[in-house]
């Protein structure tokens, strides 16, 4: 299945803004952020298609997963 | 013993006394606006004799307190009606905090329309005099006059000409620890130092010794703890630091909270484009500083130096609201455009949350296109600037632009600009817009915070659940860092971080040899928010005027078709402790 994933701050670094990638089917957020080697306890929101989600929500074809660090300012 | 000035501005006269023995545990928002409760007539006209301008450093002012580098301004609001606290950062609330000055009020008018003054406060008293000089100038004229006239290392507080013009779009700016300027943002405080006649006010701290702490050992010790949270913390500690506040603008945009093109959408195609990491880049790449403070002794740094295509000092304060405001809500793709229109708002000294929104708004009437960066510089130069018959209607904010243009999407409460996130989609800030005290402020119970940046806990954004009594706890709790000169900002590390606010507290009693608890902070932000409130309605503002506008209840917000459906009778739960 194919999923887009979009990074943001630090996590780009080394990585990439968005791109649309290819998991198999079953595969977790957490599985994501392994992969792209990023600590899943730097994590600070995750959302698809900008509703939040957990690490180990299983992804669905054409998900948009966004990753963040966890980021405040106001 | 502290004191406090009385600036009488009818007669000229100055009355140094003895801070009362009941102000002691006060500062910061709680001692302005427990005088303002106090002495301000809730009936008078903002503009008028009656309403009384007071500046108050925090408990913390002048120590070595992280970040404890805020100081409150206070008076009744000419663009609210409402009670109106507004704090910044730069050098002042640190010098006050030296001369053990607990608050400055400025009191009555002048009778003579066209004189104006300026104000010279030293450890050996007040000095009021006319001033020439710098009327009709702006505020960066006026810090350059004043370093000219009286050296460069006094606090200034100063209004442009439209605090002069009393515009409700401006604001008090003050000299920062770089001799750039800070603001006293919200509410239109400018127009009420106008009304004064009141060009400058200047510090002088020559001559002063650190503050005295009753226990030093302990201070030091608690203070090691709070600084530690704060660089521990990812927001405090690297977020902001790095990013500044605008590393909002892809959350916001990600979760569809992003207000654009005068509130009909909750994302914007260019966000990247105005982004925090963009802002990084840019800043990297010509030779800007990322990482720079307001005030001194700031840990956090989230502010920075932005500078042009060539390198030259373009603006600092860059803040993730102003960005928001022209690059979303105004659809302005260019940040260097956004950044010019910046500094050209600190001069002018106007609000830079009410002055974008307000164009907007303006756009929607089409006074002039959305996107159009250019246009927006000239009007905010030749029009408000030279406060021209079109630039006063804008200069009168976003309610009074729609109303003047017969425009029905409108994002005000109490008359006040709604900043940068939209209530259909983070309904938690919808609470705070419609019950705070001064009129939509995000900065009065930072709802994002649980609803989207899961700090100190979760509340689903989209679900009306739980959101009153998460606005309530933050309102209270940031009411009490407002009136300790601490920035808002501690309150990430505080949510997370369970030894931060008592090192704080621990401050306050190595300070002053108290025995304040928690509970007594929670206490003193419920006494400030109740005194406030009870202003508000004895000022005719009663609780019909707590509701966000009637657009976000008609119109759905993509992507989330999110509309703004609280009940109004949950909403007036709030006010139930």
């Amino acid at each position: 299945m194919w999923i887009t994933v979009r990074l943001f701050a630090n996590f780009r670094e080394n990585r990439f803004k968005e791109a649309r990638r290819q998991y198999p089917p079953g595969t977790t957020i957490a599985d994501v952020a392994t992969e792209l080697e990023i600590d899943p306890g730097l994590i600070g929101m995750i959302f698809i298609h900008g509703r939040a989600a957990e690490l180990d929500r299983v992804l669905g074809e054409d998900d948009v997963l966004a990753l963040f660090p966890l980021l405040g300012g106001g | 013993m502290p004191k406090v000035i009385r600036i009488n501005m009818t007669d000229l006269s100055v009355r140094i006394d003895e801070a009362p023995a009941e102000w002691a545990g006060l500062g910061g928002r709680a001692l302005t606006s427990t005088v303002v409760a106090a002495e301000v007539p809730p009936t008078c006209h903002p503009l008028g004799p009656n309403n009384k301008l007071v500046f108050a450093p925090g408990l913390l002012s002048g120590t070595a307190a992280g970040n404890a580098g805020r100081m409150s301004a206070g008076a009744k609001s000419p663009l609210t009606g409402t009670i109106k606290e507004s704090n910044a950062g730069g050098t002042c609330g640190r010098m006050l905090g030296r001369l053990d000055i607990k608050a400055i009020i400025v009191e009555g008018q002048p009778v003579a329309a066209n004189t104006w003054y300026q104000i010279r406060i030293s450890a050996s008293g007040v000095v009021i005099e006319p001033e020439v000089e710098t009327v009709g100038l702006n505020n960066f004229a006026v810090l350059e006059s004043v370093a000219r006239r009286y050296g460069e290392d006094k606090g200034v507080i100063t209004v442009g000409t439209a605090g002069e013009n009393m515009m409700m779009i401006s604001n008090i700016s003050t000299r920062d620890p770089e001799g750039k300027l800070r603001s006293f943002g919200r509410g239109g405080l400018g127009a009420v130092m106008g009304s004064k006649r009141v060009k400058f006010i200047t510090i002088d701290q020559e001559g002063t010794r650190p503050v005295p702490l009753v226990d030093s050992a302990a201070f030091k010790a608690a203070n090691m703890v709070f600084t530690k949270a704060l660089k521990d913390h990812p927001v405090s500690g690297q977020g902001l630091p790095t990013y500044g506040t605008a590393v909002l603008v892809n959350i916001l945009h990600e979760i569809g909270g992003l207000p654009t093109r005068n509130f009909t959408s909750g994302q914007c195609e260019h966000h990247d484009m105005i982004s925090g990491e963009h802002m990084y880049d840019t800043i990297v790449a010509r030779g800007g500083e990322p990482t720079h403070g307001c005030s001194l002794g700031c840990v956090i740094q989230c502010s920075q130096v932005y500078n042009d295509k060539d390198g030259k000092y373009l603006t600092s304060g860059f803040e993730y609201e102003t960005i928001w405001a022209y690059g979303a809500d105004c659809l302005i793709d260019n940040l260097d455009l956004i950044a010019e229109c910046d500094s050209v708002m600190d001069d002018l000294g106007v609000d830079s949350i009410e002055t974008p929104v307000m164009f907007g708004v303006a756009m929607e009437a089409g006074i002039l296109k959305f996107g159009d960066g250019v246009e927006v510089l000239r009007m905010l130069r030749e029009e408000i600037g030279k406060a021209t018959p079109l630039g006063r209607i804008l200069g009168g904010g976003t309610g009074h632009v729609g109303k003047t243009y017969g425009v029905t999407r409108v994002p005000v409460v109490k008359n006040q600009a709604i900043p940068a996130y939209d209530p259909r989609s983070v309904k938690g800030i919808g609470v705070t817009y419609a019950t705070t005290t001064q009129g939509a402020d995000h900065t009065a119970g930072y709802a994002v915070t649980a609803n989207v940046l899961n700090v100190g806990g979760k509340v689903d954004p989209l679900s009306n659940e739980g959101q009153v009594e998460l606005s309530r706890n933050l309102q209270i709790a940031t009411a009490a860092i407002d009136s300790t000169g601490l920035c808002l900002f501690i309150a990430f590390p505080a949510l997370d971080i369970a030894e931060c606010l008592p090192a704080a507290v621990d401050m306050l009693n190595a300070r002053f040899g108290g025995k304040l608890t928690m509970d007594d902070v929670v206490g003193l932000g419920k006494t400030v928010l109740k005194l406030e409130h009870e202003f508000n309605l004895a000022a005719g503002i009663g609780p019909e005027q707590d509701r966000l506008p009637e657009f976000f209840e008609l119109e759905a917000i993509a992507p989330h078709n999110a509309k703004w459906d609280m009940d109004q009778k949950e909403l007036a739960t709030f006010w139930n402790f």
